[in-house]
């Protein structure tokens, strides 16, 4: 029976592969290929779940192929089932089942109606991944799907302005919650000596062995992982995206922010939940963090005059209850607690927009002067503050943003006088010193050896900031995210014996996908002249295909699952050792901001307005 | 010098920025109106041109869209040409028939409003409104929700600024990051002038600062002139001014750069060296702007000349001997096509179009209301008010939209067991759509078996300042009005129809913009059955025999609702009829189901989810399915390529297919030799579908500025208004979803009268006269003896001959309308 549970990846992924195939005129086929791929999927969920439960409900663990694979490592793709799988599994597939026979009809003669249904499949792919994932090295893969999915689904509207900044500001959020996973990953490697399966993560007695003898690195990979759920499922102090998810079509938005992607967070922890629940300090911030979160995100549903934010903001707080109630230990309840807070809140923001009739319609024959809230109770001067509080959302926006985003900004800055040229040759002479260094290694001095990696991988960090900041010249903040890469490899290559084949790799990725998109840009400048990074050019406007293109060769650069370049960096993680803190700090900054600018091009380049006005353009604070 | 001469005065700013802003009110208030009326003392094209660049709006079609019309034979070469000739004379016709079909153009729609404050991002390297608007929005927002939020605004009693004053004072945080700004504020001897010097600094710039500012987000900005206009649509009372609102826009702005720069930043004046042109300096004249306008004349007049070829052609049939029923209707669009299937399917029943508040204005208030309703055209004003009384208002809660689920303990509950029932719902409401809380529908608009508080008897019955109800002289006006108007003064049925129209959707933020634009989009039920209940009034009836309408005792009026979106028809008061007329009416409802089912499935040909070939039963069984289902953002496509109004006999139109495309207002010249009637008509008409015509025209033509965008992924904010997402500007437009199939044409108001009468009629209303002089609506008049055509151009009637030779017939309705999703051409009906 184990052997069924690929299917349930193997489904939407076969729907999300045809569905890219069909023309995008063809409505009617691209609906109902979702519709039969989530038909499918949820019958053969609701059957499964059945057979298990009769079964004896038993956990599933389910190593299923080795991706790649060399010794003494192998990236293994491992799916793991048990109650928490089964909640989410029915309740994705129940939900986006009746979401795309939903958005079949609501769609109908959008701009973009299979760009939407790519996206969902993509998603709710990337969702699979997630709930049924074996491992960290499984799980991040799906991770990475339902970054990038959502960046587009809240991108949708990519001619209009907010869509699209609040869509970057998202994924730069994700990508914090993704350095946790990457951070994860690679000391819980260290820790197990091995890619560490879920399934051994529940074997209490080799854990407890193994914290008592390593209780920092438990804490840290606890942490770490607990920064990832708190990002996902929006509690404090990450809240503030969840709202501004709400740009694209409805449906989208009721159950990717109002139910499935939001409870992602709760899965984490409850899918690692035997690993931290005898941390204390851990159980406690994640309870501080809960009850500050229902308190806190409860006070801004309140004052929110938008019905979607209203919905987002409650729908954090109850989160915040879940995550209280998983430490407490009530993993059922909170399981039960989970499925009803998604598909209320689904419901709740797929009828939103008759809120206005409804309420007008009883207001005509109900209204009374708003009765007094329970806020005024309070002493006057404690009820003002919070209300200013709740209606500036706590300054969250603010404070994420001094937090996470100024210091790369501020550092990148700092190099404006960088040119390409100058930029070139200083970098290159410093590269061919370290590959010639690499090639004599013995010739090292000891002491030399130890921080030349870290130091390699600093210039790195630089050069993708650099990137990321990057104004202008939009081949130089390019090349930049290549180079980075180039840094990498050479930092681990002196860091440990590496294969040099697994270095082709990961660079044959970095130069295919990077040659790749300088075509797309060279091409984009010959037709356009002048391009820039200082602005949304929405260029996909009028050259969708290269940005189609465009995009994908950010993916392949952004070590996007599945690519070479991804396999790659992985197993320069699995090289850092443990005790190198602050390489594997670099090398996952670096990551995590060669993304950031990588998404920050294609959206400078093709999404927002465009810059061309002979068409209707919306404001841009529209 | 010139910075001496334009010293800045706040009032005067703020007064021409109203003129501008968009005028549309709160969701529950929408009206039909000229988006552009701000430009309506222009000449049309002139307005377009000007429009365009000072605010950037686009306002025709893309250039390839017209050059794709013509392409398709749709702008037809003769017309083409007419036009070129009529405009540019016949020896440049060749250059600017090449200019309009091959030269290419660089266009860039650019606006002059905006271009001031681009310098904060050129110099400052910042852009203020980032940090500005998510503040402004939801400050302003919650001081003015109606209902959406929990936990209001505390100090809400004494203005915008004054409450702010009032919770800054009393509180620990504060909306602003600087003191100089929380100083200001506080401070009332500070207005915008003085925060204008800190920020811009250089007076002759402050009123284009103003418009800069303002124009970013113009959605708000309306709302607020809207509100501070009419404070009384506000439920939860709120004072606001647009002053205030510009205030603390000013405000936000000083405090986000005092914050980014400590203080130290420089006064925009003294950065912007160069502040662009005047706002309102004339505008330019270039090439593309004459281009489009030669192209959008071109296209209208391939679909005028087509339909007045037909109507030119139309004969005068005798009257009816022993008409079964007459029946009024709206002057709606989408009434056009069911009076056809009506006398279709009885051949000796007569149908009239009215403007549909059926000539009786006064505010509505139904049993256990809280607040009233206007029922009548927008700009009228009545004076009378009328009660529903024994109606039982059963509310039912949906758990969906209650506070309580947004609560922290409450909501744990509910989630774990509404949270559950939610998930059936879904299910019920997706794959079995049926009515529900999200529905709204006209027929819940008035119970039907309510009753009317609808007479004055004399004892100066007054609420809310209104009189209830009307005398028997004012009825008598009323009916007398209103049947003359359409010329039915004799020959009448024993059954005598008046049927509003209203709508049905669900899910829909603009369910307003579907019910009847002549009662102030709401549905017309009252109103017709009012009209029905002041016909059968005994004392009416004697007071109209004075007055020469003879109506026979049997005869008796019968109120009823039509529901566009469903195609169902409810009638009013049938317990009141005669046991004859109970009859009568038993065979007429079969004839209106019958033309109901015909109607729903002509409609049915533009929805691609429906086979229209199905049968009857299944096709208006989809359609009426269709009007409550979530999912469904059209639930039906409203008025959707309106482009004629037709003041006349039926025999104009009675015979001619125009796909839905006109408002049919009836009227009999004979009886109305001096135009006094025509003059009321044409008052009605006039503002209502040109509203209606233009905007829908803009909403098409620039569907984001002007429209909407997109209603998927809309967001409702307050209760009054519609964002995207959720720091966005109020969209105060037409959904993209309500006029995508609409052909953005001007208004053809076809009058059947003398045009020395026509004229004369019109000078006396230069407020309607004013539309079309200015060329807002064309203006035709055949001449009821010659079926001459007259067009109406520079003030004067020109004689007007089509050119169209070709006439296209059908003689079966259902097969023609079975044979296109899109639009059909003008067609004459004949009989088999």
């Amino acid at each position: 029976m184990e052997y069924l549970l690929h299917y349930f990846l193997v489904i939407p992924l076969l729907g999300y592969l045809i569905s890219l195939l069909i023309p995008s005129k063809n409505e009617f086929a691209i609906s109902r290929l979702a519709f039969i791929t989530l038909s499918i999927q949820l019958a053969f969920a609701i059957g499964f779940s059945i057979a298990w439960l009769k079964s004896g409900h038993r956990d599933i663990n389910l190593a299923e192929f080795s991706l790649y694979k060399t010794q003494g490592y192998d990236f293994l793709i491992d799916l793991y089932f048990d109650r928490v799988s089964a909640l989410f599994l029915l309740m994705g597939a129940f939900l986006t089942f009746l979401i795309t026979y939903y958005s079949r009809f609501y769609l109908h003669r959008e701009q973009g109606f299979k760009r939407f249904f790519n996206t969902i499949l993509l998603f709710y792919l990337g969702y699979n991944i997630i709930i049924l994932s074996g491992n960290f090295e499984t799980l991040f893969i799906g991770w990475e799907f339902l970054g990038i999915s959502s960046f587009l689904l809240i991108a949708f509207y990519r001619d209009r302005y907010l869509p699209v900044k609040n869509a970057l500001k998202i994924f730069s959020l994700y990508r914090i919650g993704d350095i946790g996973l990457i951070l994860a990953m690679w000391l819980s490697h260290h820790l197990f000596h091995e890619n560490v399966t879920f399934g051994k993560m529940h074997n209490a007695e080799l854990v407890s062995h193994l914290l008592q003898k390593h209780s920092w690195e438990g804490f840290f990979i606890s942490f770490v992982i607990l920064v990832a759920a708190l990002v996902k499922s929006a509690q404090l102090p990450f809240s503030s995206w969840l709202p501004r998810a709400m740009e694209g079509p409805t449906p989208s938005s009721a159950i990717f922010y109002g139910s499935l992607s939001v409870h992602i967070g709760a899965f984490l922890l409850l899918r690692t939940h035997p690993f931290w629940e005898h941390q204390t300090v851990i159980r406690v911030l994640i309870g501080f963090l809960g009850v500050l979160t229902c308190f806190v995100a409860s006070m801004m549903a309140r004052v929110q005059t938008s019905v979607k934010s209203q919905i987002a903001y409650s729908s954090i707080a109850q989160i915040g209850l879940i995550f209280l109630e998983i430490v407490a230990g009530f993993d059922n309840l909170a399981l039960f607690h989970i499925g009803g807070n998604a598909l209320l809140r689904t419901y709740q923001l797929l009828i939103s927009p008759s809120i206005a009739s409804y309420k007008i319609k009883e207001q005509l024959y109900t209204y009374e002067p708003r009765e007094k809230t329970i806020e005024d109770s309070f002493p006057k001067r404690i009820e003002y503050s919070f209300y200013i509080l709740s209606l500036k959302e706590w300054n969250l926006e603010t404070i994420i943003y001094q937090l996470f985003i100024s210091p790369i900004k501020k550092v990148g800055q700092k190099f404006r006088f960088f040119r390409l040229k100058l930029g070139l040759i200083f970098f290159v002479a410093i590269y061919i010193t370290g590959v010639a260094l690499l090639f004599m290694k013995s010739a090292i001095p000891k002491f030399l050896e130890n921080y030349l990696p870290g130091f390699f991988a600093f210039i790195g960090l630089l050069m993708v900031i650099k990137a990321f900041t990057e104004r202008r010249n939009v081949q130089l903040s390019w090349f930049m995210v290549m180079m980075n890469h180039f840094w990498i490899a050479l930092a681990i290559s002196i860091n440990t014996e590496i294969h040099y084949s697994t270095m082709a790799m990961y660079l044959s990725g970095v130069i295919v996908s990077g040659a790749i998109g300088f075509v797309a840009i060279r091409l984009l400048i010959k037709k356009e002249k002048r391009i820039t990074l200082a602005r949304f050019q929405g260029h996909a406007f009028e050259y969708p295909r290269i940005a189609f293109v465009f995009l994908l060769a950010c993916l392949g650069l952004a070590g996007f699952p599945i690519t070479p370049t991804m396999i790659g960096e992985d197993l320069v993680f699995s090289s850092i050792r443990e005790d190198q803190y602050f390489l594997a700090l670099f090398l996952a900054i670096s990551l995590i901001v060669d993304g950031l600018a990588l998404v920050r091009i294609y959206a400078r380049l093709f999404l927002g307005p465009h810059v061309k006005t002979y068409h209707s353009i919306a404001h841009k604070s529209s | 010098m010139e910075e001496k001469s334009s010293s800045f005065d706040v009032t005067f700013t703020v007064q021409e920025l109203k003129k501008y802003l968009p005028t549309q009110g709160p969701l529950k208030d929408y009206i039909f109106l000229n988006t552009l009326a701000c430009f309506q003392d222009l000449p049309f094209h002139e307005a377009m041109k000007r429009s365009s660049e000072i605010f950037g709006y686009k306002t025709y079609l893309d250039l390839n869209e017209y050059r794709d019309f013509y392409a398709k034979g749709q702008i037809r070469t003769d017309i083409l040409e007419k036009v070129l000739i009529e405009h540019k004379g016949a020896e440049n016709l060749n250059f600017w028939k090449q200019k309009l079909i091959d030269q290419d153009y660089q266009i860039r729609i650019n606006s002059r409003v905006g271009k001031l404050r681009e310098a904060w991002k050129k110099f400052l390297k910042i852009d203020v409104d980032n940090y500005v608007h998510l503040n402004l929005f939801r400050i302003v927002g919650a001081y003015l929700d109606q209902g959406i939020s929990i936990w209001n605004f505390p100090a809400n009693k004494k203005g915008l600024r004054n409450s702010l004053i009032e919770l800054e004072k009393n509180s620990f945080s504060s909306f602003f990051r600087t003191n100089r700004a929380k100083k200001l504020l506080a401070n009332k001897s500070i207005g915008i002038k003085d925060l204008l010097d800190i920020l811009v600094g250089k007076e002759a710039l402050y009123f284009q600062y103003i418009f800069d500012q303002q124009f970013e987000h113009q959605g708000w900005s309306g709302m607020v002139a809207y509100l501070e206009k009419n404070p009384h649509v506000l439920l939860e009372k709120r004072a606001i001014n647009l002053e205030d609102f510009i205030f603390l826009e000013l405000l936000l702005e000083i405090d986000t750069l005092d914050d980014r720069y400590a203080g130290q930043w420089t006064a925009l004046g003294l950065l912007a060296k160069n502040a662009g042109k005047d706002l309102f300096a004339p505008t330019r004249n270039v090439e593309i702007a004459e281009v489009l306008k030669l192209w959008q004349e071109a296209y209208e007049w391939s679909y005028y000349d087509d339909v007045l070829f037909y109507l030119a052609k139309q004969e005068a049939e005798p009257a009816q001997k022993n008409v079964s029923f007459q029946s009024l209707f709206c002057i709606d669009d989408r009434e056009c096509s069911f009076r056809t299937y009506v006398e279709k399917c009885d051949p000796q029943a007569e149908t009239y179009g009215t403007a549909g508040f059926f000539n009786i204005e006064f505010y509505y208030k139904p049993d256990g209301g809280k607040y009233l309703t206007k029922l009548c055209p927008a700009p009228l004003t009545p004076k009378y008010l009328i009660l529903e009384k024994a109606h039982k208002y059963i509310h039912k809660k949906e758990v969906g939209f209650s506070s309580k689920s947004h609560g922290l303990i409450i909501g744990w509950l509910l989630t774990q067991t509404m949270g559950y029932w939610a998930a059936f719902k879904l299910l019920k409401y997706i794959f079995k759509p049926s009515y529900g809380n999200t529905t709204v529908s006209s027929f819940q608009h008035m119970s039907p078996t309510s009753s009317l508080i609808f007479e004055n008897t004399g004892e100066n019955h007054t609420e809310h300042e209104l009189t209830v109800g009307f005398t028997i002289v004012e009825m008598t006006d009323r009916i007398e009005g209103l049947l003359r108007s359409i010329g039915l003064i004799e020959n009448f049925a024993p059954l005598i129809y008046v049927i509003g129209h209203g709508s049905t959707s669900a899910n829909n933020a603009f369910y307003s913009t579907m019910d009847c634009g002549a009662c102030s989009c709401k549905p017309g039920s009252v109103n017709a059955r009012l009209a029905a209940l002041m016909g059968n009034h005994p004392e009416v009836r004697k007071k109209l025999v004075e007055r020469g309408i003879h109506i026979p005792e049997e005869t008796q009026f019968v109120g009823g609702l039509h529901d566009t979106a469903q195609d169902l028809m409810v009638y009013y008061d049938i317990v009141l009829l005669t046991e004859p007329n109970q009859q009568y009416h038993l065979k007429n409802q079969a004839v209106f189901n019958r033309a109901l089912e015909l109607n729903a499935k002509e409609r049915s040909r533009r929805f691609i989810s429906i086979d229209t070939k199905k049968s009857l039963k299944f096709v208006h069984k989809a359609v009426q399915t269709r009007s409550f289902s979530l999912f469904e953002p059209r639930p039906e496509l409203d008025h959707a390529t309106n482009s004629l109004c037709v003041v006349g006999g039926r025999w104009l139109t009675k015979n001619v297919f125009l796909d839905r495309r006109a408002f049919l207002n009836s009227y009999n010249y004979k009886q109305d030799p001096t135009g006094a009637f025509l003059l009321t008509i044409l008052n009605a008409v006039t503002p209502v579908c040109g509203g209606i015509n233009l905007a829908y025209y803009f909403a098409k033509v620039d569907d984001q500025k002007f429209g909407s965008g997109s209603k998927l992924p809309h967001n409702i904010v307050g209760l009054f208004g519609v964002t995207n997402g959720i720091e966005g500007d109020i969209r105060p437009g037409l959904p993209k979803q309500m006029v995508e199939v609409h052909d953005p044409m001007r208004l053809m108001c076809i009058v059947e009268h003398y045009p020395e009468v026509v004229l004369e009629v019109l000078q006396k209303a230069p407020n309607t006269f004013e539309w079309y002089q200015n060329d807002w609506i064309k203006l035709v008049v055949i001449h009821p003896e010659t079926k001459a055509l007259y067009l109406f151009k520079q003030d004067q009637f020109h004689s007007y001959q089509p050119q169209h030779a070709v006439i296209k017939t059908s003689n079966n309705l259902e097969h023609l309308v079975e044979s296109s999703h899109t639009n059909i051409s003008v067609h004459q009906l004949t009989k088999v």
